[in-house]
């Protein structure tokens, strides 16, 4: 009977973190359930055994055995360190494969327990911008954009490219998949898919500020053609986000309302990753294109206007306008910036492994499997290490 | 509970034999008897400060934020005789510690004289170099390359200001008390100290100078 | 106060003398911070009143302020240690208080503003001005007396260490009432902690505090790899060494292995906020990334820092305590060293989403778990010592099996947020603060509790009275799981921490459960200070007149009950492990006679002169007021300076004065014989 109301508070809850609506927050959660399990194996049996023995030989039980100089066991060492070992090899070797097979830089191979991604699916792409405390989705397929929604087809791979215009953010959305930081100036990576249709909810899990705790947003998942009617209903706005609707959008507010923009600026997520949103100011792809072949020299020592962000304060960043230029500012950006776009930004990806066998059983044929590879090695595509920053 | 615990009550049933368990004919310690492993572990602990910048440069020494570079900044004729300043200095150091074994005050006093002025060459040659530098607009805010600079080489710096006051307060110390047990103690720790930036500098000298004008 | 008024200069010519300090900066229009700061001042005022009335400044000066010697410093710490404390809890209840009533659109009681400085302070008060201070007293007052020696290698050195600790404190709670502190979390990750986007004096205030403290922090670890090197009785070998003591040599290699690393890190953030440099900067080549990748890499070894002590004190108590030589002493040696060096190989495991390759992160995933190996050996050792023990459940032993079972879940989830992908959905959230204070709480705490009633009648001559202390402890262990366990499961839900309103009315139970806890926990400290109480008021029915009064094993519990100013009359001579219950089988006497004059290390005051200066520089520094700075900082460099001269450093106790000290020892043990 005193379970009664436990059970009810316990059924009540949502434990979205164990039963995601997405394939990968599925597979991640599967993860935490077998790791919980496998250490259990080790746990109880110590906690049983430390209740047992101060049970047993308390002082008082003068029946129990007594032996004040037992102080070794080369027997018993073994066991104590090569039990936990086991556990470890058993739970490295499924941290190393699950790590890389959950990579969130890695295109995901199925959208669901033994549903391959099929070969005809596009990803939707998603641009996220994590503001001072709201957050921007750039649908560059749609070419539409929302504020603190983010509205997905159901069952089709999602990837979402992920940055910060101020500070560090993390872009969670515990239905989805697992969070990953939202940096300024940096790009990061995720790929996940929805299954369920239906509501959820997004926020940033770093603490980000003042309205840090406000800074959520809407998740609604729906099919195909559902998600098609939206974006389609979006683009007959009237709202569009340019650079400058940009700017205004990006200084610091909290609890914004949802809000769409019909079009979008084509690079603008570019620009906000390279810090070069606001005109005249140097792209760091620019800027580190130039490092790379050994700086400015001596001709680069003023130019700090086309440069600075947020360093003197982020609201207080001075436009510049001709007049207001140094001379090697103006032999400068005649020279790079005349029209302040990004250049290519990397998009260099982790592709997921064509086959996933090897990553079972260290590339051995699986005994009696009629796949089985002929003895030899099957090495699996090179894979390139995600460049993030 | 416990009032059951029993302390065996101190018997004397054995006093021969207590030479056995403690130290009967204890005399004094020699004072400062750890001083000398206190300081390594000190530097060790500096060391990792340095090593941290280091890492910081390391991070960031390619980071020109469309500024200059090392190139364009670094003169290193200028560096190498800054170079060979300290490393004189940390000779005439040695000498100083050779005088202090024969027991010679005046010797000690003499080269620790000429150490300090060494030191001193040293850091007003690595001041002119920063105001040129600051001077010509290359400044610790200009780029994140030239923050770690100027934060990795000022340190050392610093740390030769701070070696070079307590020279002086050594200079003084010898001059009242003579070579006593405790200033030979604190000439060795200095002496640590001096020969340890110059350890510092030259990884300064190789990584932050020389592979930067070659990179 | 948005951080605008403070940034408001006053008159130009103030601006001089005061730099950013104006009356602005007091928070007089927060009506919590008024309230606390009339009862602090009240309270203070009664303080001081009652110190002066009862004439004990003079005494306090003398004995304890200036003295170098390591049992007042070591007791000074623990009491620096619980009174912030007490800080830090209140800021969990005001946490607790807030979480569990913000919902349904309420904001609840505290702004963004003062909430974001509620986490950040708790944080960095229990970690850095609680736990710090909590260890360092132990291990200050308890190894020069396990390895026989009659003082720390530094003695000086010691007692500027812990006024430069206790003015990082200081600093701290000046933050409550000038000024603000900083709204950033605990390790303050820029571009946050950033001028552009914390211009205020918190962040200030942060770094100025941590450095000052920093510095103390080293050199004690310094002074006590030297006194554990160099000053241990004859005979006894690096592996004959009590268990406590290995563990203290390793934090403390840890200690001076890494905070280093924290003065460098907090100093380039200082240059950034100060100088206008750009290590940590958005723009012009800065990488935030790297502040959090130094900043780990002391804060991982500093979790360690923490726990190795009160492995030691649990390994200490449960071989008291059961009565028996502790199970596998060398495999626990290699435990404790394996610990300490790969803490050094973990610390990306604080930011597997921040998006190094799946390589990079399973290297670190698997680094982390192999630490729980040698640390699953530890407890292993604990559980064996019981084996065929005769166990006295006095409240250390409560303490050790509290842990032991509280630790081990601890360790579990630990683990679990080492696998990265799992860490991708309970990163930030309230599991992984569950899980830290599960370990923290579950091992620091508990130990340190089982530490204070295990070496309480060695400082103080008298045991802790046991009632209290018992329902200290339910309170606590009920607490704990009461509180923390809603934020494991919430963690599961998905709710991540620092939040200060909720939109899902059906979380409210939870935090309500949790403050129901915390109120449980406020109930364990309640009680804990009435045992003390209790025990000071009826010190005489428990006194201590044997200076064993557990049994104990080692070299601590050979001398008398508060052990003289000398430790030892004479050093003891080591043959095995475990010399007092060595020295106690061979019925081994006490040297009645012979007695030389002692050489000790005299008091001196220049550590609370320097330790003060710095703090006004560091006051300067976070105001600044330029000249107040440039004064200071040459006095701290003047006085050193003068101090160098004074060579009154030492003296000897006379042999008259130790004859009568160890007659006095010989009537109170005659005593404590015809007793029993």
């Amino acid at each position: 009977m005193a379970l009664l109301p436990l059970t009810a508070l316990l059924g009540g809850c949502d434990w979205i973190v164990l039963n995601p609506a997405g394939d990968v927050a599925r597979q991640q959660a599967d993860l935490v359930v077998i790791s919980t399990w496998l250490m259990l194996l080790i746990i109880v049996p110590v906690m049983g055994l430390t209740v047992f023995f101060a049970w047993k030989y308390r002082a008082a039980n003068t029946e129990a055995q007594y032996e004040p100089e037992w102080s070794h066991s080369t027997q018993l060492e073994l066991v104590i360190w090569s039990a936990p070992l086991l556990i470890i090899i058993a739970l490295g070797a499924l941290t190393w494969v699950a790590t890389h097979m959950l990579d969130p830089y890695r295109t995901i191979n199925r959208i669901g327990h033994a549903r391959p991604v099929p070969a005809t699916a596009q990803p939707l792409d998603v641009q996220v911008v994590a503001l001072n405390w709201k957050w921007l989705f750039i649908y560059p397929q749609q070419g539409i954009a929302t504020v603190n929604e983010l509205v997905v087809p159901t069952d089709r791979p999602l990837r979402f490219r992920i940055t910060s215009s101020a500070v560090m953010n993390s872009f969670y959305a515990p239905a989805l998949a697992g969070q990953i930081y939202a940096m300024p100036g940096m790009e990061t990576k995720l790929h996940a898919v929805l299954n369920q249709p239906g509501r959820y909810e997004g926020f940033s899990a770093n603490y980000s500020g003042a309205g840090f705790s406000h800074m959520r947003f809407a998740i609604r998942g729906m099919d195909e053609a559902g998600f098609d009617r939206w974006a389609a209903a979006v683009r007959k706005g009237a709202a569009s986000l340019d650079r400058t609707a940009y700017l205004t959008l990006e200084k610091p507010s909290e609890k914004e309302p949802i809000r769409h923009y019909a079009s979008v600026t084509p690079d603008l997520f570019d620009a906000v990753v390279n810090l070069c949103v606001r005109p005249g100011k140097m792209c760091m792809s620019q800027m580190m294109a130039l490092d790379a072949r050994g700086g400015m020299g001596n001709a680069g020592r003023w130019n700090l206007a086309a440069l600075s962000y947020d360093k003197f304060g982020h609201e207080e960043v001075s436009a510049v306008t001709p007049g207001g230029l140094t001379q090697a500012d103006q032999v400068f950006i005649k020279a790079y910036c005349t029209n302040n776009r990004p250049m290519s930004a990397a998009g260099m990806e982790t592709q997921a492994p064509a086959d996933t066998s090897i990553l079972q059983g260290a590339g051995l044929p699986i005994p009696g499997s009629p796949g089985a590879a002929p003895p030899g090695l099957s090495v699996p595509a090179p894979t390139t290490e995600p460049t993030a920053f | 509970m416990s009032a059951s615990v029993t302390t065996p009550a101190p018997t004397n049933r054995a006093p021969a034999n207590l030479a056995r368990w403690y130290d009967l004919d204890e005399h004094d310690h020699p004072e400062g008897g750890s001083t000398m492993l206190g300081f390594w572990i000190y530097l060790m602990s500096d060391c990792l400060i340095f090593a941290m910048l280091f890492a910081a440069f390391g991070v960031l020494g390619g980071n020109y934020a469309a500024g200059p570079g090392p190139r364009d900044l670094f003169d290193l004729p200028l560096v190498a005789l800054n170079t060979s300043m300290l490393l004189f200095s940390s000779i005439t150091y040695g000498f100083a510690m050779l005088a202090m074994q024969r027991g010679h005050v005046r010797g000690v006093q003499g080269w620790l004289v000429v150490t300090a002025l060494f030191g001193a060459a040293f850091l007003s040659i690595e001041f002119y170099e920063f105001a040129h530098l600051i001077h010509e607009g290359a400044t610790p805010q200009r780029s994140a390359f030239l923050s770690a600079f100027f934060t990795l080489v000022g340190t050392h710096g610093l740390h030769v200001t701070f070696g070079l006051i307590w020279l002086g307060v050594l200079l003084v110390q010898v001059g009242k008390r003579g070579l006593v047990a405790a200033n030979q103690r604190r000439l060795m720790c200095l002496s640590l100290f001096w020969h340890f930036l110059d350890v510092i500098w030259i990884g300064v000298f190789t990584f932050v100078y020389l592979l930067g004008v070659l990179r | 106060m948005s951080g605008t008024p403070i940034m408001t200069a006053p008159d130009q010519h103030w601006s001089f003398l005061l730099g950013k300090l104006s009356l602005d900066a007091l928070p007089l229009h927060e009506p919590i911070l008024v309230a606390t700061f009339a009862a602090v001042a009240l309270g203070g005022t009664a303080l001081v009143g009652a110190l002066t009335y009862f004439k004990v400044w003079g005494y306090l000066w003398r004995e304890w302020f200036t003295s170098v010697d390591h049992k007042k410093i070591g007791i000074m710490y623990m009491v620096l240690g619980l009174v912030m404390f007490l800080r830090g809890f209140a800021d969990a209840v005001m946490m607790r208080i807030q979480q569990a009533i913000a919902f349904n659109g309420s904001e609840g009681y505290l702004t963004a503003h003062h909430y974001d400085q509620v986490f950040t302070a708790h944080g960095v008060i229990m970690i850095f001005f609680v736990a710090m201070p909590f260890v360092t007293g132990l291990m200050n007052y308890v190894v020069p007396l396990q390895i026989g020696a009659r003082d720390v290698s530094f003695p000086f050195l010691n007692n500027f260490s812990f006024w430069m600790t206790t003015v990082g404190a200081a600093l701290v709670m000046a933050s409550l009432f000038v000024g603000e502190f900083a709204q950033t979390g605990w390790l303050a990750y820029p571009p946050l902690s950033g001028l552009s986007y914390s211009p205020g004096v918190g962040v200030d205030y942060y770094i100025w505090a941590l450095q000052i403290a920093g510095v103390g922090t080293t050199l004690s670890g310094i002074n006590l790899i030297a006194t554990i090197l160099k000053l241990r009785a004859p005979g006894m070998n690096m592996m004959k060494m009590p268990i406590f003591t290995w563990t203290s040599l390793c934090t403390n290699v840890l200690i001076v292995a890494s905070f280093p690393v924290l003065t460098a890190v907090l100093a380039l953030l200082t240059l950034d906020r100060y100088v206008g440099t750009n290590f940590f900067t958005n723009d012009f080549g800065g990488s935030p990334m790297m502040y959090v990748n130094l900043i780990w890499i002391w804060g991982h070894p500093e979790v360690y820092i923490l726990v190795l002590p009160v492995f030691g004190v649990f390994s200490e108590v449960t071989a008291t305590f059961c009565g028996k030589k502790l199970f596998g002493y060398s495999s626990m040696v290699y435990a404790t060293v394996v610990i300490t060096i790969l803490s050094y190989v973990v610390w990306l495991h604080h930011f597997f989403t921040m998006g190094s390759g799946a390589s990079v992160n399973s290297f670190f995933g698997i680094t982390t778990m192999v630490i729980s190996i040698p640390t699953g050996a530890k407890l292993f050792n604990w559980l064996f010592t019981m084996y065929r023990a005769r166990i006295r459940f006095d409240l250390p032993m409560m303490w050790t099996l509290a842990f032991m079972l509280t630790f081990t879940i601890g360790g579990m989830t630990g683990v679990l947020l080492a696998v990265p992908p799992a860490d991708f959905v309970l990163h930030n959230s309230l599991f992984l603060i569950a899980h830290f204070h599960n370990v923290i709480i579950g091992g620091v705490v508990f130990g340190v509790f089982a530490a204070i009633n295990y070496w309480w009648p060695k400082a103080f001559g008298f045991k802790l009275e046991p009632f209290w202390g018992k329902v200290s402890f339910w309170c606590w262990v009920v607490g704990f799981w009461m509180a923390f366990t809603p934020l494991y499961a919430m963690g599961l839900m998905g709710v991540t921490r620092r939040m200060r309103v909720f939109d899902d009315p059906s979380l409210q139970i939870w935090f309500v459960i949790a403050g129901i806890g915390a109120a449980l926990i406020a109930c364990g400290i309640a009680t804990m200070l009435l045992q003390y109480a209790v025990s000071i008021i009826r010190r005489d029915q428990n006194r201590d007149l044997t200076g064993d009064p557990w049994n104990g094993r080692t070299l601590e519990w050979s001398t008398s009950s508060p052990p003289p100013e000398y430790n030892f009359a004479f050093t003891p001579i080591v043959h095995d492990l475990d010399a007092w219950a060595d020295m106690k089988r061979a019925g081994v006497g006490r040297p009645e006679e012979g007695f030389r004059p002692i050489h000790m290390p005299r008091n001196t005051g220049a550590g609370v002169v320097l330790a003060g200066l710095s703090g006004i520089c560091g006051f300067a520094l976070i105001w600044h007021i330029w000249w107040l700075a440039a004064v200071s900082f040459a006095a701290v460099l003047a006085t050193a300076i003068v101090h160098t001269f004074n060579s009154k450093r030492d003296f000897h106790i006379p042999a008259d004065h130790v004859v009568e000290t160890e007659r006095a020892r010989g009537q109170q043990l005659a005593l404590a014989t015809g007793a029993a």
